[in-house]
């Protein structure tokens, strides 16, 4: 298992980059190209959402992003809830994931984030909701709702020092080699 | 690719025409545009969406925002978008029921017209 790590500071400009490298990364382990744009866009939202917390709560402080593929072989980083690369096994098939985990500091306690995204109706921030300091136009409820839309498998785990974002898409399995190939 | 906005009038239709990703970055400018439309006394909007490409939850807000203001007016705000990863988008957030979404400036236009 290969990780890829990547500190941005909380700036709306750095999101493009890290859904940049998240697609490069994504396509270099193996995703099936169907599944390339909702990558791009799951980590630009989960990133956004960081970001906005952040520009509240603590703007000094980066943001981090780990990008695990689980086509490798080394483990030894692997988080103790393993979830980073999960195997799934059916018909004696193994299904590696590729995982995108984006951790950020800012308190989630109280905010109006939750681990379940609430409906979409009335979620909308044109601006004139937008909190001191906030973004513009950015509704983090509606953020989490296109994660849980497009990612394959999603955890969101808010707690008082920040909230994990991990998202999940399985690996193609490699072409078993042809027994009949001389 | 950054975003590009350009716009001009078409009748009593204002054509906005966005180029490029509208993300958590680009979207407050789409924002401000919308909004100095609407203050100049364009009720009337056509956001081409067809050079677009990328468009986060954040594009989303703006374009939701910009459609309430337009209402606030009696006016109306439609999208021209043919490309599916955008529409998808749009189908996930339940958002296809809120905007008319047309292929063609000119059918956007013709199916206000004909309202």
């Amino acid at each position: 298992m290969a990780t890829i790590t990547l500190t941005i500071s909380a700036l709306p400009a750095h999101v493009r980059t890290a859904r940049l490298m998240a697609a490069t990364v994504a396509r270099r382990a193996g995703v099936a190209a169907s599944a390339i744009d909702e990558i791009r866009l799951a980590v630009g939202e989960a990133c956004s959402r960081a970001v906005a917390a952040h520009k509240v709560h603590c703007p000094a402080q980066p943001i981090l992003l780990q990008l695990i593929d689980g086509s490798g072989t080394d483990t030894s980083s692997e988080p103790d809830d393993g979830t980073a690369e999960k195997l799934l096994r059916a018909n004696g098939i193994t299904t590696r994931r590729f995982e995108v985990v984006v951790t950020d500091r800012a308190p989630a306690k109280g905010s109006e984030e939750a681990a379940n995204p609430p409906p979409l109706d009335g979620l909308f921030l044109d601006g004139d909701d937008t909190p001191p300091g906030g973004i513009s136009g950015f509704s983090p409820g509606l953020g989490l709702a296109v994660i849980t839309g497009l990612a394959d498998e999603v955890k969101i785990e808010p707690d008082d020092e920040g909230t994990v974002v991990r998202m999940s898409w399985p690996v193609l399995p490699e072409p078993s080699p042809d027994p009949g190939a001389n | 690719m950054d975003l590009k906005l350009d716009h001009y009038t078409e009748g009593d239709t204002e054509i906005v025409v966005v180029e490029g990703e509208i993300d958590v970055y680009t979207a407050p400018r789409l924002r401000e545009l919308l909004i100095d439309l609407v203050n100049k006394g364009n009720f009337h909007l056509v956001v081409n969406m067809e050079k677009v490409e990328f468009l986060d939850s954040t594009g989303l807000g703006v374009l939701v925002g910009g459609l309430k203001r337009v209402r606030a007016h009696d006016g109306t705000l439609d999208l021209v978008c043919t490309q599916e990863r955008i529409l998808k988008i749009f189908r996930i957030t339940g958002l296809t029921k809120v905007f008319g979404i047309h292929n063609t400036v000119q059918e956007a236009i013709d199916k206000r017209s004909s309202k």
